[in-house]
């Protein structure tokens, strides 16, 4: 009895109410999860309906509904630090804590929250844009989710077992190292990331081969829509970047597992090596995550400008310059290393650099609405705020790229402040203006209007609120990642004001989440399928999309190839002659991926706690799952035509 | 109704002609084509491995170095071997180009039974390495070197239990488009380990030992 105590004390994380509180939260929770599939007999319909599709809308809605999760966990983290710091000498946390949340924030935010959300939209609609009817290869896209997933959890869980990673959202050593972290948070950190990043490297690779390989007939690179444009290049970056991250937590491992030598401090280690290496991944992430942004903003600028994109090959050009230029600005993180004067200049120059593409896109979305038929539904005014919001951002970039000055404000709450505005400002605001805009699309209903404009205000008000103060405290000294501040530092007014700016923003998710159910109480069924009048193939199916996608595939002969079969169609011009349906080919779904990925899980906990015993027969697993999967030779179907037609007819009937 | 034939209007002129009247792509090319994407991200952990070694290779914390430790007449087998399986992997696709199973499961079994080999050797290697107090936790140098090594390795393993796997599947179902191309893919990975090891043989050891 007494050793299962011991052991609960040490395994459970114990003495803080909070986490009590929150212990209490996920057991009620997933009770009530069981209770409810239980009760409505839903658990056959889960498990075939969502938990095997290979289809990569469900994929998609999935990564969303997961993001969305992570961005409360996250937010809530952010909102526990702002509250710290809202007064100073503040016991509300202690110091320890305030490590662990800034650490899972950090990590949750970037990893857990854009990234799916990210792939989430690439799943939704990239497909539907080049006009295909799967992904490459459905089979990994589903295993790619489910990595994620329990990556996440994984990562989620050393909050209430073991312990969170305290050393920062990219570990540095040697403070992550064993010597200085002997708890379990950082393996409960690396395992996490290592199982959901394998998922996005496989990501990058089906993304590419899809836009390269299952576009529409006639569909030329240069004709395709601006958002898939923006997926190529982010997933050329991924399959650049997440190696290097693979390799650099997969060291960072052995030097914590096995003792090696890496980034420690002694026996010839050397902790600026990881340094390095995490940016080099890092770096390029940051972009990752924002190209398809610039993707969204140009679908959307040029849809409710009513005109074609303003310089689409420059728009082109700059993307792909972005993505290479990424893998050369790393060494800006660190100016202050020592790495000399020569090597500062190039990578304060190749920063500037990169300021050039970027600038490139501003100057399209303005040129694209100046004299445009614009309207202002609520995607078009996250633009608005997405294009100031990230100017600005931009700007305060290039102030911290000058490396002298950079001594000055680096690890500041000047840099908290830039980062902040370019990831909230640009990527959160253009993966909500994305969830907005192509909502219909996935669901067949828009989302409310008036509580997407209360929740677009309230995340602007209180951004500004809440980061334009934080540019101020960091030129006053206040370095980041402090839990406690003294009355004598002239810092209180300045963060008290931060703070109601991101109580501002936490009721603005507030009201996003009271968007999405009260659209779905009253929702009105949108029986166009192209409730924007929008420009690409996606907006030319019925929504929801039929499980083929396209019941005949498309050719495309022009950009914004939708628009141009419209006004064809205006103009009186009879519709070509529909060929006859032939039996579509699809991917069966499987139970391999949720299991394999499970089977992940189970061996990143095992390792995380030391026990061979659990670690081991979950590589196993992971084998045999392989191996079965590669012995399976049928793993697709055909959809006879007469079932296409009864489908055709019940999505077009309402039309 | 104008949205009835949405984008059957479209559709027209070149159809699907490209499609092979299944309206589905030539699912084998795509994950060949996934596969190639797949090595260049092999490529760049391998890449990462190797500068993280050339960074480290001098911190050896006045443990045994490269020059020391390193002994080459083994390596030089290793390497023999492994370029022979190469050669092997080779004759097994022109086997299989020719329509002959027996010999494709034949060229693949000599294949793997070198790879086989390459990986004892790699093991006993290490065995005597540690067992001279030569670990992973004794220097950076030594860290960097099991790992890159290692890495190799159980990318040859992995390759051996996929090749085994493989043969019994060309057994139970003959020279078919999905296996084809599966041959295809694990011959390019074969290949590919190997032009890494060149890599290894080369600033591992000969720059090692120099």
């Amino acid at each position: 009895m007494d050793r299962i105590k011991e052991f609960a004390s040490t395994f459970f994380v114990t003495g803080d109410p909070l986490i009590y509180g929150a212990d209490v939260a996920i057991v009620a929770t997933m009770a009530a999860v069981v209770f409810v599939l239980t009760y409505f007999k839903k658990w056959t319909w889960l498990w075939r309906e969502w938990l095997t599709t290979v289809d990569h809308k469900r994929i998609g809605i999935m990564y969303v509904v997961a993001s969305l999760l992570m961005l409360f966990r996250g937010g809530v983290d952010a909102l526990l630090m702002r509250t710290q710091l809202a007064v100073p000498n503040n016991q509300f946390l202690q110091p320890e804590h305030y490590n662990e949340i800034f650490t899972t924030h950090g990590v949750i935010m970037i990893l857990f929250m854009a990234m799916p959300l990210m792939f989430g939209l690439f799943n939704l609609v990239v497909p539907l844009q080049i006009g295909a009817r799967d992904v490459a290869f459905p089979f990994l896209n589903s295993l790619s989710f489910w990595l994620f997933f329990f990556g996440a959890m994984l990562f989620n869980v050393s909050f209430v077992i073991g312990g969170s990673p305290n050393a920062g959202w990219l570990a540095y050593p040697p403070l992550s190292e064993k010597m200085f972290n002997p708890g379990v948070g950082q393996d409960f950190y690396i395992w996490g990331i290592q199982i959901s990043g394998i998922g996005s490297l496989m990501t990058g690779i089906n993304f590419i081969v899809t836009i390269l390989k299952m576009r529409a007939p006639g569909m030329k690179l240069m004709k395709m829509p601006m958002f898939t444009w923006s997926v190529l290049s982010s997933c050329l970056t991924i399959i650049m970047a997440f190696p290097i991250l693979t390799v650099t937590l997969a060291l960072l491992f052995i030097d914590r597992y096995l003792g090696a030598h890496f980034f420690t401090l002694d026996a010839g280690g050397n902790p600026m090596m990881y340094i390095n290496l995490i940016w080099m991944w890092g770096h390029p992430e940051v972009y990752i995550v924002v190209l398809p942004a610039f993707g969204i903003m140009s679908e959307i600028v040029s849809t409710f400008s009513r005109k074609r994109l303003f310089g689409y090959k420059s728009m082109v050009f700059a993307l792909m310059c972005i993505s290479v230029f990424s893998f050369f600005t790393w060494a800006h993180h660190f100016f202050t290393m020592g790495s000399g004067a020569d090597v500062n200049a190039f990578f304060a120059v190749t920063t500037m650099i990169i300021a050039i593409p970027t600038g490139v896109k501003v100057f399209n979305w303005v040129f694209t609405m100046y004299r445009g038929r614009i309207s202002f539904p609520t995607p078009m005014l996250w633009v608005m705020g997405f294009i100031l919001c990230f100017v600005v951002g931009g700007m305060t970039g290039v102030m911290l790229s000058v490396a002298p000055a950079d001594f000055q404000f680096h690890n500041s709450y000047f840099l908290i402040a830039h980062f902040h505005q370019v990831l909230i400002g640009g990527v959160a605001f253009a993966y909500f203006a994305a969830l907005t805009y192509w909502w219909p699309k996935v669901f067949g209903f828009k989302l409310n209007e008036k509580l997407g404009k209360w929740a677009f205000w309230f995340w602007n008000v209180g951004f500004y609120i809440c980061f334009m103060p934080q540019y101020v405290l960091g030129l006053m000294g206040m370095t980041r990642r402090i839990s406690h501040y003294g009355w004598d530092t002239g810092w209180w007014e300045l963060n008290l004001v931060s703070t109601v700016g991101g109580f501002l923003m936490g009721i603005a998710f507030l009201f996003q989440v009271w968007q999405i159910m009260h659209s779905i109480k009253f929702m009105e069924r949108d029986a166009t399928g192209d409730p924007w009048d929008g420009r690409t193939l996606e907006w030319s199916l019925p929504s929801p999309v039929p499980h083929y996608n396209f019941a005949v595939v498309p050719t495309v002969d022009s950009r914004d190839a939708w628009w141009e079969e419209k006004l064809r169609r205006e103009r009186g011009e009879a519709p070509a002659p529909q060929p006859k349906l032939e039996p579509i080919h699809m991917p069966k779904n499987s139970g391999i991926p949720i299991i394999m990925a499970l089977c992940w899980f189970v061996a990143g906990f095992g390792f995380v706690f030391d026990w061979l015993w659990m670690a081991i027969p979950g590589l196993v697993g992971v084998a045999v799952c392989m191996l079965v999967y590669s012995f399976s030779y049928k793993t697709d179907y055909y959809i006879p035509v007469d079932e296409i037609e009864r489908t055709e007819a019940a999505a077009r009937g309402a039309v | 109704m104008a949205h009835v034939n949405a984008h059957a209007g479209s559709a027209g002129k070149a159809g699907v002609a490209h499609e092979a009247g299944h309206g589905h792509h030539d699912l084998e090319s795509l994950r060949l084509m996934g596969f190639w994407i797949f090595l260049m991200t092999d490529v760049i952990i391998f890449a990462t491995l190797f500068a993280t070694y050339i960074v480290l290779r001098n911190g050896t914390a006045g443990g045994p170095t490269a020059s020391e430790l390193f002994e080459m007449p083994g390596v030089v087998a290793e390497t023999f071997i492994l370029l022979t399986s190469s050669f092997t992997g080779g004759l097994a696709v022109l086997s299989m180009n020719q329509g002959s199973r027996k010999g494709l499961i034949g060229w693949l079994a000599v294949t793997a039974l070198l790879g086989a080999s390459f990986i004892g050797l790699e093991i006993s290697e290490f065995v005597k390495m540690v067992h001279e107090g030569a670990t992973i936790g004794t220097s950076a140098f030594l860290s960097g070197f099991f790992t890159l090594v290692g890495t190799h390795g159980v990318h040859v393993s992995i390759g051996l239990v996929w090749m085994v796997a493989l043969m019994i599947q060309l057994g139970r179902r003959g020279i078919t488009p999905v296996t084809r191309r599966k041959v295809n893919v694990i011959s390019l990975y074969w290949h590919f380990l190997d032009v890494v090891w060149i890599f290894v043989f080369t600033i591992v050891y000969l720059l090692g030992v120099m």
